[in-house]
């Protein structure tokens, strides 16, 4: 059943990125706003925000690839919930197949398609004057933070695309999950905050995540920022995976 | 008799939430027949579909399908079955050959590329082959649904109102599969709402009414269940599908335009 689970699940996923490969705008799109956010805040908003040494691109860049993220996931919501309208999962689940890997395979579908937007933007980036020190280790860091953040997002999204009523339902969740890092240190740092909300800022997942990525592009030790960042993403991508498969069995039964 | 049923059904019982669908439903499905479940919209045809095929769970009962319970035993019935929808479940952004390809990979089955061309052929979608399901018509899809559901040889095929929403044409086709499909030896359960489609197709027929099976057999069974036939003189006119199916198969892209009536309308 192991090698079935395995084999089902490849040919599954090679399915949905067929469906990612034949609209590449949900790529693009994905990659477009925070793009866009990137140009706003570096080249009209950066002169007055900027907070000294370094560059703000270097500084905003970890902020953005969460946004990336947050807005891409909700494709995720939209692919599952079309498969659960038009009948196709039924069919997938009244054949001899390992059944987890129907989710699975939109899981790392996700994965993929998040990121190759990722790289686009670090692409984008990258021309606007990012530099990075980093040795392969700590790059090797952040794409595993990276990964486990989109793990932890998308188990969200299949909840989202699962108990969704709608179709705009199923997309809708991620908008406040695309503004979470505004109120955070992915732009400002907190400190120029009031008390409430520099307390939420500060106690939030994405300041931890977005201090660990940048400490260790800067090539500067992370600390505990980084262990507190990675329980954020265990914690978030276990609680999710939980929830999602208390409502997936409630929608097969 | 009963040992060689393909499908049994026992006493199944299903409500969802306070509404009782199925209240104590009976029936046998014999190896290698066309059975019939009958009933009008929102009877429970599909409840009964969706808890063979292992999609939902009963509340009480027993049902068997290839000698495995649905319960106990439901990846060993997904073995057995395979079930095409009312609606047709294939992937629009896929091709046809690609769903097929698809499918058959799920299977575990070696040369799914042959597999999928054979099927594309048996079933006139060869042109089509290549291009996304999202431009196929209904009747198209409905054929690509039932070649995905034929992948692998599956024993007990469901038929989820196989017809719904095809022109007439597409539904002759249709039947003609099934047929084919019971000649080889396949047990079908369909479901539908169509009296004629359950009288040209099916061995054994069962109304589902009010949650329970109120009447099961043979076309002729069923007959002597009202008073017998009176003999009356009636001139045969051709129904609407008689002059459709005339002049639609007469005309094979021709493009001309048959004029009823001769009436000039000027």
């Amino acid at each position: 059943m192991t090698t079935n689970r395995f084999g089902d699940t490849v040919v599954l996923t090679g399915r949905s990125l067929k469906h990612v490969t034949r609209s590449l705008d949900t790529i693009l799109t994905t990659a477009v706003t925070p793009i866009a956010m990137m140009l706003l805040f570096v080249y009209v908003f950066g002169g007055a925000i900027h907070r000294g040494s370094g560059s703000y691109v270097a500084y905003l860049l970890p902020g953005i690839l969460l946004i990336t993220i947050a807005s891409g996931i909700a494709y995720t919501a939209y692919r599952l919930f079309l498969d659960l309208q038009g009948g196709i999962f039924d069919r997938f689940h009244s054949m001899p197949i390992a059944r987890s890997s129907v989710l699975w395979a939109h899981v790392l579908t996700s994965l993929i398609a998040n990121l190759i937007s990722l790289l686009v933007v670090v692409g984008v980036a990258l021309v606007m004057g990012f530099r990075s020190g980093a040795g392969p280790l700590a790059w090797l860091a952040v794409v595993g933070i990276l990964i486990l953040f989109t793990l932890a997002l998308t188990w969200l999204a299949v909840i989202a695309g699962l108990s969704a009523k709608t179709v705009d339902g199923a997309s809708a969740f991620s908008y406040p999950l695309i503004f979470l890092p505004f109120i955070s240190s992915a732009f400002v740092p907190t400190a120029t905050m009031p008390g409430p909300v520099r307390w939420f800022a500060g106690n939030q997942p994405v300041t931890s995540i977005v201090d660990a990525i940048r400490d260790l592009l800067a090539q500067q030790p992370p600390g505990s920022q980084l262990w507190i960042a990675l329980i954020w993403c265990v914690g978030i991508f276990v609680v999710a995976y939980c929830l999602a498969m208390v409502s997936y069995r409630r929608r097969i039964r | 008799m009963i040992s060689d049923a393909a499908v049994r059904v026992r006493g199944l019982e299903k409500s969802y939430k306070d509404l009782p669908v199925l209240r104590g439903v009976d029936f046998d499905v014999a190896r290698g027949s066309i059975f019939a479940l009958l009933g009008s919209n929102g009877a429970g045809k599909t409840t009964v579909v969706r808890i063979l095929s292992t999609l939902l769970r009963a509340d009480a009962g027993l049902a068997t399908v290839n000698g495995f319970d649905v319960t106990t035993q439901a990846p060993d019935v997904r073995g057995s079955i395979s079930l095409t929808g009312q609606f047709a479940a294939v992937d629009e952004i896929l091709t046809g050959r690609e769903n097929l390809v698809l499918v058959a990979r799920l299977r575990h089955l070696r040369d799914s590329g042959p597999i999928a061309d054979d099927l594309l052929r048996r079933f006139g979608l060869t042109e089509a082959a290549a291009r996304a399901v999202s431009t196929y018509s209904g009747g198209m899809r409905r054929r690509l649904d039932l070649a995905m559901g034929l992948i692998g040889n599956p024993p007990v095929v469901f038929l989820d109102e196989p017809t719904t929403g095809l022109d007439p044409q597409g539904r002759l086709a249709m039947w003609q599969a099934v047929r084919q499909l019971a000649a080889q030896g396949t047990t079908v359960l369909l479901t539908t709402q169509y009296l004629d489609e359950a009288e040209q197709l099916a061995d054994r027929i069962a109304i589902l009414h009010g949650g329970r099976i109120i009447v099961t057999g043979t076309l002729a069974e069923l007959r002597k269940v009202l008073p017998p036939a009176r003999i009356e003189y009636v001139e045969r006119q051709p129904t609407l599908e008689d002059v459709f199916l005339a002049l639609v198969e007469g005309d094979t892209g021709s493009g001309g335009t048959a004029v009823v009536g001769g009436g000039t309308d000027e």
